[in-house]
């Protein structure tokens, strides 16, 4: 199935939307989605029998700075059914850097748009956990932007001894056994 | 009377733990001897190579992309090279592409060896894990003799291979392959009807074929559940589809399934070595004829100004790829690997990413032990076969 005949089915799944294909050397269809209208096309993708698109390989962003539209996030699809490869991609502007979660087609796409929003802050709204995944919790900027400097020094964050007396440890331990049980 | 009150109990498992297979760590609740929940923190092996390659040329990258999962290390560099081809729309000799075949294929059966040694070691086989990496280290000798590094050759380069095979390749190729077979039923016969492996892998760590799918879990574990998604055969690279092999698949989705699996992918896998060897001339191209990508022998270095010119002008400036994007999947031994790259048609990446199949096996950790007793939390994390490297990056 070619990208024509691709996007001639999902117009009519997902009506009013403006699909752009383009070619692609790895002979791998690549289409652009409209930032507010990926998850209603990949649902479509995901459960039309004709395209069965039910395995979400990858999912990442490219960072094209200084030019705008400034961000990328892109989806490879998968559909073993039909042996079809869709590369979806959504372009967004430096200062809009947000789009709709796939967390709830995929169970998958959770730590993988989390790590995108860790490395490119790019948020993801309506995502159950919007945690850094592989930089510590407390860092500062996005490693993989390309204004982010490759070699930085970071003075080391120290904290104060906690210090706690024995009824407030005491209250503590309590509080935290009737949270849990 | 008064009422009997249990508690659930915290645990933190790892980062230094020496199952966790590097340094996963897992937050588990406890009820009694269940696990309730499961919490997987990551990162603790995040070096940013993604980041770093950015920074490199193009053939520096091969270096370090064997080092994310290091024990596919040369899955890996075969995945980069194919996708930068691709972008340079280069067509590389068919006996180079046979050779990556052959390099993938021993790859493999190089991994799941590690994984069926440390696993078994962790539910008790510890004669399992003597006996596979003895015969690993004969793949660490091919590996040697390839390049004079065992773990990370680095033998792969875009455009072919660093140099020509090493003469005596072709002999200690057949002389593992002739050995391995055998061997293999040996571990087999160490496992497969152990009533101790069996009561504690069977019905462990399940997963249906519908979650494997949800979850991208592709590779050995998807197989193990049903999903019959291997690369080679839905998406043939390398001239995969010239070859006979099955890809072995089970209904089960436990830790068993998993190890039937690997145990019959390892046997595919030295079937087509052996169709691969008769393939392969001893000599022959190794590398594109392109005087842009691949440098010129040494012997001409040292006596021609030209090829010295162009040697000089490969290591200093290495070559530009065209502006483009490319990914081209290739199953690795955790799944479906690949490499996207963005090039802005300069000497350097604009971005690498790796898929990394071992992040979403981590991240399906959680549906595999929560209700499960935290014994058989070894055995599934070793049943997934994670690599760190490959997880953190």
């Amino acid at each position: 199935m070619d990208a024509a005949a691709l996007i001639a089915s999902l117009q009519d799944a997902v009506p009013g939307v403006q699909f752009e294909s383009v070619p692609s050397v790895d002979l791998q269809t690549t289409i652009y989605v409209p930032a507010d209208a990926v998850v209603a096309t990949v649902r479509a993708l995901r459960d039309r029998s004709d395209l069965a698109f039910t395995l979400l390989a990858e999912l990442t962003a490219v960072d094209f700075w200084p030019t705008e539209p400034r961000f990328e996030v892109v989806y490879i699809l998968v559909s073993p059914t039909n042996r079809l490869r869709l590369r979806l991609k959504v372009r967004l502007h430096a200062e809009s850097a947000r789009i709709a979660t796939l967390t709830g087609l995929w169970p998958a796409a959770n730590w993988l748009e989390r790590e995108v929003w860790d490395l490119f802050g790019i948020v993801f709204e309506g995502h159950p956990d919007p945690r850094r995944l592989l930089m510590p919790e407390d860092w500062d900027g996005f490693p993989l932007r390309k204004d982010y400097p490759v070699q930085i020094r970071k003075t080391p964050i120290t904290n104060e001894p906690l210090q706690v007396t024995a009824e407030q440890f005491r209250e503590n331990v309590e509080r935290d056994r009737l949270t849990r049980s | 009377m008064p009422d009997i009150r249990t508690e659930t109990m915290t645990v933190n498992m790892g980062p230094q733990h020496p199952s966790t297979h590097g340094v996963l760590r897992l937050v588990l609740e406890l009820d009694g001897e269940t696990v309730r929940s499961c919490a997987p923190t990551i990162g603790y092996l995040h070096t940013g190579i993604e980041k770093t390659c950015e920074q490199k040329k193009w053939q520096q990258v091969i270096p370090l992309v064997e080092r994310m999962d290091y024990l596919s290390a040369q899955s890996n560099s075969m995945a980069f090279c194919l996708s930068v081809e691709r972008l340079l729309g280069l067509e590389v000799p068919e006996r180079v592409t046979n050779i990556r075949l052959l390099i993938a294929e021993l790859q493999r059966i190089n991994s799941h060896l590690v994984w069926l040694g440390t696993h078994g070691m962790e539910v008790g086989a510890v004669s399992v894990m003597l006996y596979c990496f003895r015969e690993r280290e004969l793949l660490l000798n091919i590996n040697e003799m390839l390049a004079g590094f065992r773990l990370f050759p680095s033998y792969m380069r875009v455009g072919g291979l660093r140099e020509d095979l090493p003469r005596g390749f072709h002999a200690a190729v057949t002389a593992f392959l002739d050995r391995f077979g055998p061997k293999l039923d040996e571990y087999e016969d160490l496992l497969t009807a152990n009533e101790i492996y069996l009561k504690r892998t069977q019905g462990v760590g399940v997963i249906s074929k519908e979650d494997a799918l949800a979850c991208s879990l592709v590779g050995p574990i998807a197989r193990a559940a049903g999903v019959d998604y291997d690369v080679r055969k839905y998406f043939p690279y390398l001239g995969y589809d010239t070859y006979e092999f099955a890809v072995p698949t089970e209904t089960a989705g436990d830790v068993y399934a998993r190890y039937k699996v690997r145990v019959a992918e390892m046997r595919e896998s030295a079937k087509i070595c052996r169709q691969a060897m008769k393939r392969i001339p001893p000599t022959g191209a190794y590398a594109v004829d392109d005087p842009r990508i691949t440098p010129p022998p040494k012997d001409r270095v040292y006596t021609e100004m030209e090829a010295l010119i162009q040697h000089f002008l490969i290591y200093s400036q290495g070559f530009t790829v065209p502006r483009g994007e490319a990914y081209v999947p290739v199953e690795g031994p955790r799944g479906e690997q690949g490499y996207y790259i963005v090039s802005d048609g300069t000497n350097r990446p604009w971005r690498v990413k790796s898929r990394a199949p071992s992040l979403l096996a981590c991240q399906a950790l959680e549906r595999l032990i929560v209700g499960g007793l935290i014994a058989d939390v070894i055995a599934v994390i070793g049943s997934i076969d994670v690599v760190m490297g490959d997880v953190d990056r």
